[in-house]
């Protein structure tokens, strides 16, 4: 990265607070497709100079995937302890390049003892359009592509964020085609309730296939998403039916920073 | 006087016989462990009201939805006139409101046989769609020979009390017409006046078809009454109840288990004094009286429907899974274990349970946890929860992940993330380009 990306300790060091937290995640900080999305939100971060910090090696998986799996007691013990972390920093407000950490930390967290705001990063992204400071010039133009969006499980039906990402391709010039089964009837990529971690089950199909061949359907240039496990699974289907060369698959994060040139 | 003997009879034996079924499965329900549901009212009412009163959950759905909201608005709506047949019948009248209510009462007779019509229409369209047309969602392993008859049962009820109701109305036009003086001169007969050609003209043959279809259409009624607690039709009564009670947190939001809090929190501080109202208890679900009474309540309130699982992810790619096989199991163990009781006093067990014996692991393993079965249920049963449950009870008591999954909990033990990586390394994305 050509600027340094600060972490909390750095900040404490120097007696400041940063306005938000960005919360990485497992998938973020070590998958190799992910960290490209990191990368861009932090670019974005940047860009439009908000302060901001990363926990760094302080951060701990939100323990979303062993509560999913069924393992309660693994999920309070993460839980306790990143809330322990969190709430040392006095941390207020957290933007999340994840659907799952945010819907853990935002709906799951409160109970156990930490209360912060918490928003996805393609609310963010909106918001900061909204403000006028993210204007989509001065890089790649998506002037009549032809984008469609999948929705997030545990950001659409789980948490109602619909509209943000939608609102971000909107103002791209491009063209976005609905799928068949979109917004709260959205279609899950296979991933959700530990399923990234596991072979399916037994059965005709594979789920992300079955999403793919209906993203491929409406004949898009670009498959949108806002989640690191569906941006897997997507790609993956993708690749089954090899279409790696004509489809690209793209988080929102990442179309907004190549419209600004920033990536 | 004898017939009127026989039908106050009828009817208090009824009526004591369906209390007594329905206060089994309040008693079935609450074998289920404590939750509250007792918070935000307000909302809760309005929860109720649109979905269970107005069906907006339906509406997804255009076709069944406006037939199936005739059916409803119809039964509700003719049952008022219930009302009149019990009084005529308990006290030997004939159609006792027609003075008291004057020209209404024809209005009213009027409706109702339009009504009757679209109800009729309805149930011999859904009875094709089931039965000739076979819509792949009335399809599927959970759905044996009985679930199947049982909507095929009703149906045809319906179809026969709307007929019995429409041909005595006929004859009953018919003998007004011929001045017999016990049937007063009241109603308006839009619908039944066009079947009257159809029926004999002598006074007898029509007062035989007339009191015939009046005993059919009240004995189908409390028959259907007490036909209901055996049936996927009790959510005329449960939807009321079990979407007011419903889940008003956001879907993602699963339950913090208070028993594990108590114990992380004693672990990671020794002084800590647990609360010591939460009961230890078996962690998660083997069986249902391990799960909430809502959560058996959703199972007394599926119709059947089978809209969950035809948005399932997991369903629709072949796997194992069906959300509505979860909640017929759910309520198929919940009535085995409460005849049992029935049977045996309120201790008795059994070496069954709603694990393995009715649902398999293979099963829970399959959910993706996406919510698709909630959003689409129109009387918001929650199927996740229970297969939440039933992994937490896998998990926690039995230790019995897919290998997979348990190296997925030691990585975030040792790692702090689901995969092989070192904690140190965390940040190192910041180092490149
Ligand atoms: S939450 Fe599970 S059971 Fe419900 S639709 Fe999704 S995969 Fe199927
Ligand atoms: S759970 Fe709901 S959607 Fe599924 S079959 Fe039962 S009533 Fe229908």
């Amino acid at each position: 990265m050509d600027f340094k990306v600060p972490t909390m300790a750095e900040m404490m060091a120097k007696g400041e607070q940063p306005d938000i937290l960005f919360w990485v995640g497992c998938a973020g900080s070590f998958d190799e497709r992910a960290q490209k999305i990191t990368k861009d939100i932090a670019k974005i971060l940047n860009h439009v100079g908000l302060k901001y910090a990363i926990l760094g090696t302080e951060e701990s998986c939100t323990g979303d995937p062993a509560k999913r799996a069924g393992n309660e007691f693994l999920f309070q013990m993460q839980a306790m302890s990143n809330i322990e972390v969190l709430n040392a920093y006095e941390i207020k407000k957290i933007v999340t390049a994840c659907p799952h950490c945010f819907n853990t930390l935002k709906n799951e967290y409160p109970e156990l003892g930490g209360h912060y705001e918490v928003i996805h990063h393609t609310e963010l992204i909106q918001d900061l359009i909204n403000q006028g400071k993210l204007a989509a010039s001065n890089g790649e133009s998506f002037k009549g592509k032809r984008i469609t969006y999948h929705d997030p499980c545990y950001l659409g039906r789980a948490n109602g964020v619909y509209e943000a990402p939608r609102e971000v391709l909107a103002q791209l010039d491009s063209e976005l085609v609905e799928l068949k089964r979109c917004k709260s009837n959205g279609l899950c990529c296979g991933a959700g309730g530990a399923q990234m971690f596991k072979e399916p089950e037994n059965g005709t199909k594979d789920i992300n296939v079955e999403r793919v061949e209906e993203a491929l359907s409406v004949n898009p240039d670009i498959i949108a998403s806002s989640c690191p496990f569906c941006m897997t699974m997507l790609s993956d289907g993708v690749k089954h039916f090899e279409k790696e060369n004509t489809v690209q698959v793209l988080d929102i994060a990442e179309i907004t920073a190549k419209a600004n040139g920033l990536s | 006087m004898v017939l009127q003997i026989l039908f106050i009879a009828l009817t208090a034996f009824a009526v004591y016989w369906f209390s007594k079924n329905a206060g089994k499965i309040r008693r079935n329900i609450l074998l289920g462990r404590d939750i509250d549901r007792s918070d935000r009212s307000s909302e809760r009412w309005m929860t109720m009201v649109k979905v269970a009163f107005g069906q907006t959950k339906m509406a997804a759905r255009p076709v069944p939805f406006i037939f199936h909201f005739l059916i409803y608005a119809g039964f509700i709506i003719i049952n008022l006139e219930v009302l009149e047949i019990i009084i005529d019948g308990a006290f030997g009248t004939h159609r006792v409101f027609a003075p008291l209510l004057g020209g209404l009462y024809n209005f009213l007779i009027g409706s109702f046989e339009f009504l009757a019509l679209g109800v009729w229409l309805a149930c011999v369209i859904f009875f094709a769609r089931r039965n000739i047309v076979k819509l792949k969602r009335f399809s599927g392993t959970e759905m044996t020979a009985w679930p199947k008859s049982d909507a095929n049962y009703i149906l045809i009820t319906e179809i026969l009390l709307m007929s019995a109701f429409l041909i005595m109305n006929a004859a009953d036009f018919k003998l007004q017409q011929l001045n017999i003086s016990h049937y007063i001169q009241a109603g308006a007969f839009p619908i039944s006046g066009l079947l009257v050609n159809l029926l004999p003209s002598d006074a007898h043959g029509l007062e035989l078809i007339e009191r015939s279809c009046w005993w059919f259409h009240i004995l189908g009624i409390l028959a259907f009454l007490n036909y209901v607690p055996y049936s996927k039709h009790f959510h005329i009564f449960l939807a009321f109840p079990n979407t007011y009670f419903s889940n008003l947190e956001a879907k993602g939001r699963f339950t913090n288990m208070t028993s594990v809090t108590n114990e992380v929190k004693a672990m990671l501080d020794p002084s800590f004094v647990p609360d010591a109202s939460v009961a230890p208890g078996r962690f998660g679900a083997k069986d249902v009286q391990d799960l909430t009474w809502k959560q058996l309540m959703d199972a007394y309130t599926c119709t059947e429907c089978g809209r969950c699982t035809s948005v399932c992810p997991a369903n629709q790619t072949g796997k194992l899974l069906s959300p509505r096989k979860i909640m017929m199991d759910t309520r198929d163990r919940l009535t085995e274990v409460g005849l049992n009781i029935d049977k045996n006093g309120k201790d008795a067990t059994d070496d069954k349970a709603l694990l393995d014996n009715y649902i398999s692991r293979e099963e829970l393993w399959a959910c993706t946890s996406c919510n698709a079965c909630t959003e689409a249920c129109p009387v918001n049963i929650d199927p996740l929860s229970i297969i939440v449950d039933m992994r937490r009870y896998l998990v926690m008591e039995e230790s019995a992940a897919p290998s997979s999954l348990n190296a997925m909990q030691t990585n975030i033990e040792t790692n702090g993330a689901p995969w092989k990586f070192s904690p140190s390394d965390r940040a190192n994305w910041t180092q490149s380009n």
